[in-house]
């Protein structure tokens, strides 16, 4: 498909060898760019702070030294504490694992009664979910703020965990609804024939065909829980924080001197899970991204 | 029994999430909008008083802040997110060999927290390391670029890195109504030897209205929210100059204990919103259904 509607500037004379550098030259600037900052945060992160302050940002380290990363990691300081990020790191796994798990099966199997079980109503609940996608957040901070603290979860993991399937729930029904309204209904209505239940259908027709849908909302919760600072702020206290949130402590705390090759190698630590999932099912990520932006 | 709990698995199944929604959004935000109408403070009080909390609001030069830096960061934000995103939508669809990994290259920062994104840029435009001192050490001795810490350009910092994170997003979306554009219209109008930058203008880009409207749609949503970017690169600071709705919505709800404060800003962020959103949902609903 791409070969076939892709639109190429036809070279026609030679001045299209030198159009082509140019178109080469651009795209490679542009590249340059947008790996810059990376660059540069992984540089900075293997210099001693004596070499940044008379090296250049962009230079390569001329002695390579790994010790910020292990301050980094395991004794930088937020405040008054200096235990690095290596707790809140663990705090974000024990989070965003569990919140995923609940939030992806809860969107399959809405998803799937919505698209399959069109029953009264339906349709009304599924736009009413769609709809709460869009709010801004800061709508609902408050009472939730509240809530947390009335049902006795307040500043814990499970606190988050709650708050983050709560409104997870939207866009992986939202996704799931959307590829399982592609399959014919008569395909559950012969299974209904043949005498399958819901349960039946869902685990033995719909499961083994979810697998692209499933890797999409996955990594999409994922990256939306992982990368979460608001939630993560406002329902946190000392020692439940995720890791967005204690990178933001270590690099904005105004004590001591400003260390910042290892607010740099913070930052990478921080960002490599889904750094990580990027490389390996970009796919996915990108398929998400799209999906998620033409809702409805 | 059990054939009536067979028939009503599927309700009884949805039953939870809709009984979530409705209490966690539908309430939440009715609980919000009466708090906002009522003269709270550190605790939330029940008694309306009608719309002093917006008056106030209305009347902050905070908030006065917050809603200009909120008008140029969203408008630069999502013009330049855009033309840049089509720009190299556009530039990859010259059939090029590594176009793969450089829309790798180009949609990786969006991948990132924009905590990540905002201690990267933080450093990279610092004005005593940063930037400034390469080109400095280029030789250009006068050359200043000190945005982070200057009141009246800190905004235009933050929508550099926004831009950084989202644009390849754009492209992505862009390539994909590129890519989708009916080829044989293109090719009719080669063979009547349109040149193609007048096919792009005339034929591709107008044909990619509804794109357009989905990019404009994130974007000006990601421009609302748009909350830890600024906690991580500028703080708000210096002073108030880079506020925006949602850090003030923030600092009134868990630090200055003004809880109406904070409920009456949150009510007009999600006007705002609404007000993108509501025309776009209500559009897609309908055309679905015709």
């Amino acid at each position: 498909m791409a070969e076939s509607t892709s639109l190429p500037f036809v070279p026609s004379r030679g001045g299209a060898v030198a159009l082509r550098w140019l178109l080469f030259a651009v795209l490679a600037l542009f590249a340059l760019f947008y790996l810059m900052p990376l660059f540069v945060m992984i540089t900075t992160s293997l210099k001693s702070l004596d070499e940044i302050r008379t090296g250049s940002l962009v230079a390569l380290p001329e002695s390579v030294t790994f010790e910020a990363w292990t301050t980094a990691w395991s004794s930088a300081c937020s405040g008054i504490q200096c235990e690095g990020l290596r707790p809140y790191f663990w705090n974000s796994v024990a989070l965003t694992v569990p919140a995923v798990a609940l939030s992806t099966l809860l969107g399959a199997v809405n998803g799937y009664i919505i698209a399959q079980w069109r029953f009264r109503g339906a349709n009304l609940i599924f736009s009413l979910m769609l709809f709460g996608c869009f709010i801004p957040f800061q709508v609902v901070l408050l009472p939730m703020a509240r809530t947390l603290g009335f049902i006795g979860v307040a500043g814990t993991i499970p606190g988050l965990i709650l708050v983050h399937v709560i409104y997870g729930i939207g866009f992986t029904t939202l996704f799931f609804r959307n590829y399982y309204v592609t399959i014919p209904v008569e395909l559950v209505k012969a299974a209904k024939v043949d005498g399958a239940g819901f349960f039946r259908i869902f685990w033995s027709i719909f499961m083994p065909l979810s697998l692209p849908i499933l890797m999409v909302t996955v990594i999409w919760q994922f990256t939306q829980i992982w990368n979460d600072f608001l939630f993560g702020v406002s329902f946190s206290q000392a020692g439940t924080q995720p890791v967005t949130v204690a990178l933001n402590n270590i690099v904005n705390s105004t004590t001591g001197v400003k260390e910042y090759n290892v607010n740099m190698a913070a930052a990478i630590i921080a960002a490599f899970p889904t750094l990580f999932v990027y490389a390996v099912a970009g796919k996915y990520f990108i398929r998400g991204l799209t999906a998620g932006s033409v809702k409805g | 029994m059990a054939d009536w709990l067979e028939r009503n698995v599927p309700r009884i199944l949805l039953a939870p999430s809709f009984l979530i929604v409705l209490i966690f959004v539908y309430g939440f935000i009715a609980w919000t909008a009466w708090v906002s109408m009522t003269r709270s403070r550190l605790l939330p009080k029940y008694e309306i008083e009608g719309f002093i909390q917006y008056e106030r609001l209305f009347a902050a030069p905070r908030w006065d802040t917050a809603m200009n830096n909120l008008f140029i960061f969203g408008a630069l934000f999502i013009v330049v997110s855009m033309m840049l995103g089509l720009l190299l939508a556009i530039l990859l669809d010259q059939k090029i060999r590594i176009e793969g990994a450089l829309r790798t290259i180009y949609l990786y920062p969006m991948a990132l927290s924009m905590i990540v994104t905002g201690t990267a840029w933080q450093w990279v435009m610092n004005p005593g390391l940063g930037i400034e001192a390469v080109v400095r050490g280029w030789g250009f001795e006068n050359f200043a670029f000190d945005w982070v810490i200057d009141p009246d350009m800190a905004i235009f910092a933050i929508v550099i890195a926004a831009v950084w994170q989202a644009s390849g997003f754009v492209m992505a979306l862009f390539l994909a109504g590129l890519r989708s554009v009916d080829d044989e219209i293109i090719k009719a109008a080669k063979v009547d030897g349109i040149p193609t930058w007048r096919i792009y203008s005339a034929i591709v880009i107008p044909s990619m209205a509804p794109v357009f409207l989905s990019a404009f749609i994130v974007l000006a949503h990601l421009a609302i929210k748009s909350f830890d970017l600024v906690i991580a690169l500028t703080g708000g600071g210096p002073g108030y100059a880079t506020d925006l709705p949602a850090t003030y919505m923030y600092a009134m709800a868990f630090s200055r204990g003004d809880i109406g404060q904070a409920a009456s800003s949150a009510m007009v962020m999600m006007a705002v919103v609404f007000a993108i959103v509501v025309p776009y949902l209500y559009s897609e609903l309908r055309v679905k259904r015709g």
